[in-house]
């Protein structure tokens, strides 16, 4: 089956990203395809590569990255909401006149667009937040 | 099975203390233009998004209750408030913002958008989606 | 046609859990996950509303979040079934939707 995954609040603080994760996983382990990751709300600040947690801690923005890149998922990251949140991508940062990105490898943003999409093209759609 | 799905957005947060309502509302807008068949649902403390009279000059965040008057015109016309979380919160359909849609099957008559309705009739709507997205 | 509904907030602070209980159908399940397990402790403040529904509604509870906050399974209302993460992924594609009590 294709599951659609939302993860809506931020890393460390809350829960979600790492309850999304560990289901993402599973939902793989299982044959289920994936295909799609979209981070909303907070759970944009996912994506940061800035992010230095201490060493024996998870690093949860190193984790969706591996999985995305061993089993091909699109991590996409609301354009609108990272822009309040000061994440940019490459492109965004050029755009706005920014002198920094901070978009990890593995995730790309765009638009709302993506989310319905999402909901449109897959079997289920699981949302991670609080 | 047709292309179109339904797509119920939950709301059960009020505005502006946190931005999920903004944002939901933004998920909305953009989702209007996939033509699926939307519904909006309020319950719990989302039925507060939709009172009238919000002014927040004094707290330096955008007023964005008027957009929900602006549904209508993205074909966004059925936003369900749930009557028990209406009284609990010592609310009446009187407390909330008039919101029309102008009805293109029916001469363009304007009719409510919002739908009361009971916590029974609110659970057989979650009941009949494709999609849930909460907020 | 079901729906599998998640909670993920303490019920003794939140009413999502009850809202949710409020909501959900017969044949329906409700799988608690994150700090929502606590839902499940038996002779708990909650645990009457949650046992009112059981029987019609299936509860679940994620392994991995129990044991993280130290509760034992011989804690919880009677039918609750604990899973882990491979069986939440069963819930959600045994149901035809999934709806997450934010």
């Amino acid at each position: 089956m294709k599951i659609g995954v939302v993860v809506s609040e931020g890393p460390y603080t809350h829960q979600a990203a790492d309850t999304a994760y560990q289901f993402v996983k599973a939902a793989l382990d299982k044959g289920h395809e994936v295909p799609r990751v979209f981070f909303y709300h907070d759970g944009v600040n996912v994506s940061t590569r800035l992010s230095v947690p201490p060493q024996d801690e998870r690093h949860i923005q190193k984790q969706w990255t591996a999985l995305a890149q061993d089993h091909g998922i699109d991590l996409v990251v609301c354009i609108a909401a990272a822009q309040r949140r000061g994440l940019l991508d490459e492109n965004e940062a050029r755009r706005q006149g920014k002198d920094a990105h901070n978009i990890a490898e593995g995730f790309r943003i765009s638009g709302l667009g993506q989310l319905i999409e999402m909901g449109i093209q897959t079997d289920r759609l699981v949302t991670f937040g609080d | 099975m047709s292309d179109t799905k339904k797509f119920l957005y939950v709301n059960r947060k009020p505005p502006y203390g946190t931005i999920y309502a903004l944002e939901s509302l933004e998920v909305v807008l953009i989702g209007a233009a996939f033509e699926q068949d939307v519904s909006l649902a309020f319950l719990d403390d989302g039925v507060f998004q939709l009172t009238r009279g919000q002014n927040t000059d004094a707290i330096g965040v955008k007023n964005f209750s008027p957009t929900f008057r602006a549904l209508g015109d993205y074909e966004v016309t059925k936003l369900y408030v749930e009557r028990e979380s209406l009284e609990a919160r010592g609310l009446s359909e009187g407390d909330l913002q008039e919101i029309t849609y102008e009805d293109e099957d029916d001469d363009w008559e304007e009719k409510p958008s919002i739908r009361v309705v009971s916590r029974a009739e609110m659970a057989k709507i979650m009941a009949d989606q494709d999609v849930v997205l909460s907020f | 046609m079901s729906t599998l509904h998640t909670v993920n907030k303490s019920p003794f602070g939140n009413t999502a859990l009850s809202s949710c209980l409020g909501h959900c159908l017969t044949g329906d399940a409700v799988l608690l996950i994150e700090d929502a397990v606590y839902g499940a402790l038996d002779g708990s403040a909650m645990a009457s509303e949650v046992k009112a529904r059981m029987g019609e509604v299936a509860l679940y509870v994620l392994e991995g979040d129990l044991k993280a906050r130290g509760i034992d399974a011989g804690k919880l209302i009677s039918g609750a079934q604990p899973v882990g993460y491979d069986g939440f992924v069963d819930l959600v594609t045994e149901h035809d939707r999934t709806q997450s009590w934010l």
